[in-house]
C-alpha cells in the first residue's frame, strides 16, 4: 500500500513538473529578477540621478502646486516620498482629472521639483510583472495560466516531499559527474535546502491571486452582483472606503498640520504617502499612510482627515483582522519589499536555486529517458527530443534573451518612440532564435554554444554600460553607487557562471570520448546524456 | 498490479501493450479531469463550508477559507492520483462534493452567519 502510494506520487511529481516546467522556469527567473526590480529600473535609466531624499513638508507643498496645475478636478491625487530602496525618487500620481492625460504618474527630481526625464523603458518593473502577466497575453488568461502553473508547482513540491525517503541525508549527498545520479542529487539538494522558500513563494503566489482563482467562495455569501462584491471588499478591507464627490467647491486644507501629526505618531522617515480624494470638493478626504514595507506584514497604518476642516476622522491600524493579516503576511513575504540588502540577496539566491530546481528536474527527465532509449537499441522518440531541445532553448536560451533585453536598452536610440516596446520584442525574438538554434544543432553542441553565447552576452554587459553611459564600473565603485556596481558585477558573475558551464561540458565530454575510444562502454553515464 | 505499472512498448509485446496502453491512457485522462475539475469543485464547496466556521465576521471567514482552499485542492488531487482506480478516485470526490454542497447551500441560504 505504502509503496503504491509513493509510486503514484512519483508519477504525479514527474508529470506535473514536466508539463509546465518551462513556464515555471520562466516565472522563477523573471520573478527572481523582480527582487531587484528598482535596481534594474535604475540601471536601465542611467540618466537619472542617485537616490534622493526629501523634506516631507516642502515636497508635499511642491507636489500639491504641481498637481493643481497638471491634474485639476481629479478624483484622486497621491504624493509618495522616497523613504527606502523601493522608491528612489519622490513621485506623484493622479486619476480622474479634467486635464489630459486624466491619469498619470511622474517621478520628480527633488532638486528642481520638475519631473525627471529619462529614456523610455519597461525597466525592471516589466521584467518583474512578466512573471504573472506573461506580457503578450490578455490579463485574465495570463492569470489563469500562471495560476495553473503555480498550483502544479505546489503539487510538485508536496509530491516531491512524499516521494523522498531520506530528506536530511540528501542535504549532504552529491555525487558529481555520475550522469543521471548526479542530476538527481543536484535536484534533491537544491530542493531540500530551499524547500521553506519554495513552499512560501508558491503558496503565497496562489493566495495573492485568490480573488481571481476562488471568487465563488465570496460569491456564495455575497452574491455575484457588483454591490455584493463591494460589500465583501469593504468588510474585508476596512481601509478601502470610497466616497462620492459632492460637487460643491471647498478649499483644500494645508498639509503641514496633518503631516505633523503623522510624523509625531510614526517618527521621521516613516510617512510614506499622502493621498487626496476629491481635492477642492466639499467631500475631500486626505489619507496619510505609514510605510508599507516596514515588515513582512504588508499593510499601512492610515490617518484619515477631513480635507476641508483638517479634522482627524479615522485611524486605520495595520492590523484589522487575523484573516487579512494572514493574507498581508503572505503578500509581504512573497514580494519581500521589507527586505534589507542581506535578506534581499538571500531572496535572490533562493529564487535562483528555485530556477535550478526546475531546470535540474527537467534535465533529469530527459537524461533518464535518453539512457533508456539508448539501451533499447538507439530509439529516438519525438517527445524526448522535444523536451531536450526545449530544455536547451529555455534553460540557457531564456537567460540569453534577458541579456538581450538589457542590450536593447542601451543600443536602441533614445529618440526612437517605440523603444520601450521593442526592448521586449527583441527579448522574445532572441528567445525564439535560441529555441530554433537549440532545435537545429547537435544536442551537446547546442548546450555548449548557447552557454558561450550567454557567457559573452552577460560578461560584456558591464563593457556596454561603460560605453553607453557615464556610470561605468570603476566610477560606480569609486562613488559607492551600489545599484550600478551591483548590477554590473552580477552580470559579470552570471557570465562567468555560463562560461564555467561551457567549460565543464567540453572537458567532461572530451574525457568521456577518450574513455569510449579505449574501452567501448556505451552505458557510461555522462553529461553526454544531456 | 496497479494502473501505474509501466506499460513499455517492447517490440515482442507490441499488440498486447497497445490495448493496455489505451486503457491506461484513458484511466490517466479520467484522473486528470477528476483532479482538475473535481478537485476544484471540492476545494470550492469545502471552502464555502469552512468560511462559516473560521474566526471573525463573515468577510474574515471568507478570506480565511480562500487562503486555505489551495491546500484542500492539493489534498484532493493527491487523493485522485493515490486512489487504486480512476473510478474509486471519482467516487471519493463525488461523495464529499454532494455532502458539502448541500451543507454549503444550507449555510449560505439559511443565513446562519
Amino acid at each position: 500500500m505504502k509503496s503504491f502510494f509513493r509510486q503514484s506520487m512519483a508519477w504525479l511529481h514527474t508529470w506535473v513538473g514536466l508539463v509546465f516546467g518551462w513556464l515555471l522556469f520562466f516565472i522563477f527567473i523573471t520573478g527572481t529578477a523582480g527582487f531587484f526590480d528598482t535596481e534594474i529600473d535604475r540601471w536601465m535609466q542611467p540618466e537619472l540621478p542617485m537616490a534622493q531624499t526629501v523634506d516631507v513638508y516642502d515636497f508635499a507643498d511642491q507636489a500639491r502646486e504641481r498637481l493643481e496645475v497638471i491634474a485639476p478636478g481629479a478624483s484622486r491625487w497621491q504624493i509618495w516620498f522616497p523613504i527606502d530602496r523601493n522608491r528612489p525618487y519622490p513621485e506623484i500620481f493622479w486619476q480622474g482629472a479634467d486635464s489630459d492625460p486624466a491619469r498619470g504618474r511622474e517621478q520628480i527630481d527633488a532638486r528642481t521639483a520638475e519631473p525627471l526625464v529619462a529614456r523610455e523603458t519597461g525597466g525592471g518593473q516589466l521584467l518583474y510583472q512578466m512573471h504573472w502577466r506573461l506580457h503578450y497575453l490578455p490579463t485574465r488568461m495570463a492569470y489563469w495560466i500562471v495560476g495553473v502553473g503555480t498550483f502544479l508547482m505546489l503539487l510538485g513540491l508536496i509530491t516531491g516531499i512524499i516521494v523522498h525517503k531520506k530528506i536530511f541525508a540528501d542535504f549532504f549527498t552529491f555525487r558529481p559527474m555520475k550522469g543521471q545520479r548526479s542530476w538527481l542529487d543536484a535536484h534533491n539538494v537544491v530542493s531540500v535546502v530551499t524547500l521553506p522558500f519554495q513552499l512560501m513563494i508558491t503558496y503565497s503566489g496562489l493566495v495573492l491571486m485568490m480573488f481571481t482563482y476562488m471568487p465563488l467562495v465570496a460569491a456564495a455569501y455575497y452574491g455575484t452582483s457588483a454591490e455584493g462584491r463591494q460589500q465583501f471588499i469593504s468588510e474585508a478591507f476596512p481601509a478601502r472606503e470610497v466616497l462620492e464627490a459632492k460637487g460643491v467647491a471647498a478649499p483644500l486644507v494645508p498639509f503641514s498640520h496633518l503631516i505633523e501629526q503623522a510624523v509625531e505618531r510614526w517618527g521621521e522617515g516613516e510617512l510614506s504617502y499622502v493621498e487626496i480624494h476629491h481635492p477642492g470638493d466639499a467631500a475631500a478626504r486626505i489619507i496619510l499612510g505609514s510605510n508599507l514595507a516596514e515588515g513582512p506584514l504588508r499593510s499601512t497604518e492610515q490617518l484619515v482627515f477631513d480635507g476641508v476642516s483638517g479634522d482627524l476622522i479615522a485611524e486605520i491600524p495595520r492590523l484589522t483582522s487575523g484573516a487579512k493579516a494572514s493574507r498581508d503576511v503572505l503578500y509581504g513575504l512573497h514580494e519581500g519589499l521589507f527586505a534589507g540588502s542581506v535578506l534581499r540577496w538571500l531572496y535572490f539566491f533562493s529564487g535562483l536555486l528555485g530556477s535550478v530546481m526546475v531546470a535540474s528536474g527537467l534535465i533529469l527527465w530527459a537524461v533518464k529517458r535518453r539512457q533508456r532509449a539508448e539501451k533499447q537499441g538507439n530509439q529516438n522518440p519525438f517527445g524526448l527530443r522535444l523536451v531536450e531541445r526545449l530544455n536547451i532553448g529555455t534553460i540557457v536560451g531564456f537567460p540569453v534573451a534577458m541579456a538581450a533585453y538589457f542590450w536593447a536598452n542601451r543600443l536602441l536610440p533614445t529618440s526612437f518612440t517605440a523603444r520601450a516596446e521593442w526592448e521586449v520584442h527583441l527579448m522574445f525574438l532572441v528567445w525564439g532564435v535560441m529555441l530554433i538554434h537549440a532545435a537545429t544543432r547537435p544536442r551537446l553542441r547546442a548546450w555548449i554554444e548557447q552557454c558561450w553565447i550567454a557567457a559573452f552576452a552577460f560578461l560584456l554587459l558591464p563593457v556596454l554600460n561603460a560605453l553607453t553611459s557615464s556610470r561605468h564600473l570603476v566610477q560606480s565603485l569609486r562613488t559607492n553607487d551600489w545599484v550600478f556596481a551591483g548590477f554590473d558585477l552580477t552580470m559579470f558573475a552570471l557570465g562567468i557562471g555560463f562560461a564555467l558551464m561551457a567549460l565543464v561540458l567540453i572537458t567532461h565530454n572530451l574525457a568521456k570520448r577518450e574513455r569510449e575510444q579505449s574501452v567501448h562502454n556505451p552505458s557510461a553515464a555522462s553529461l553526454e546524456a544531456l | 498490479m496497479n494502473s501505474y505499472s509501466k506499460v513499455k512498448s517492447r517490440p515482442t509485446r507490441q499488440i498486447q501493450d497497445d490495448k493496455k496502453q489505451k486503457g491506461y491512457r484513458l484511466s490517466v485522462l479520467s484522473r486528470v479531469v477528476a483532479a482538475a475539475v473535481g478537485g476544484y469543485v471540492l476545494a470550492l464547496v469545502a471552502s464555502i463550508v469552512l468560511a462559516a466556521f473560521m474566526p471573525g465576521n463573515r468577510a474574515e471567514g471568507v478570506l480565511w477559507a480562500m487562503q486555505l482552499s489551495f491546500a484542500v485542492y492539493t489534498l484532493a488531487v493527491i487523493w485522485v492520483f493515490a486512489a487504486r482506480t480512476a473510478t474509486r478516485a471519482w467516487i471519493g470526490l463525488f461523495i464529499p462534493i454532494v455532502f458539502l454542497s448541500i451543507w454549503a447551500v444550507w449555510l449560505t441560504q439559511g443565513g446562519v452567519k
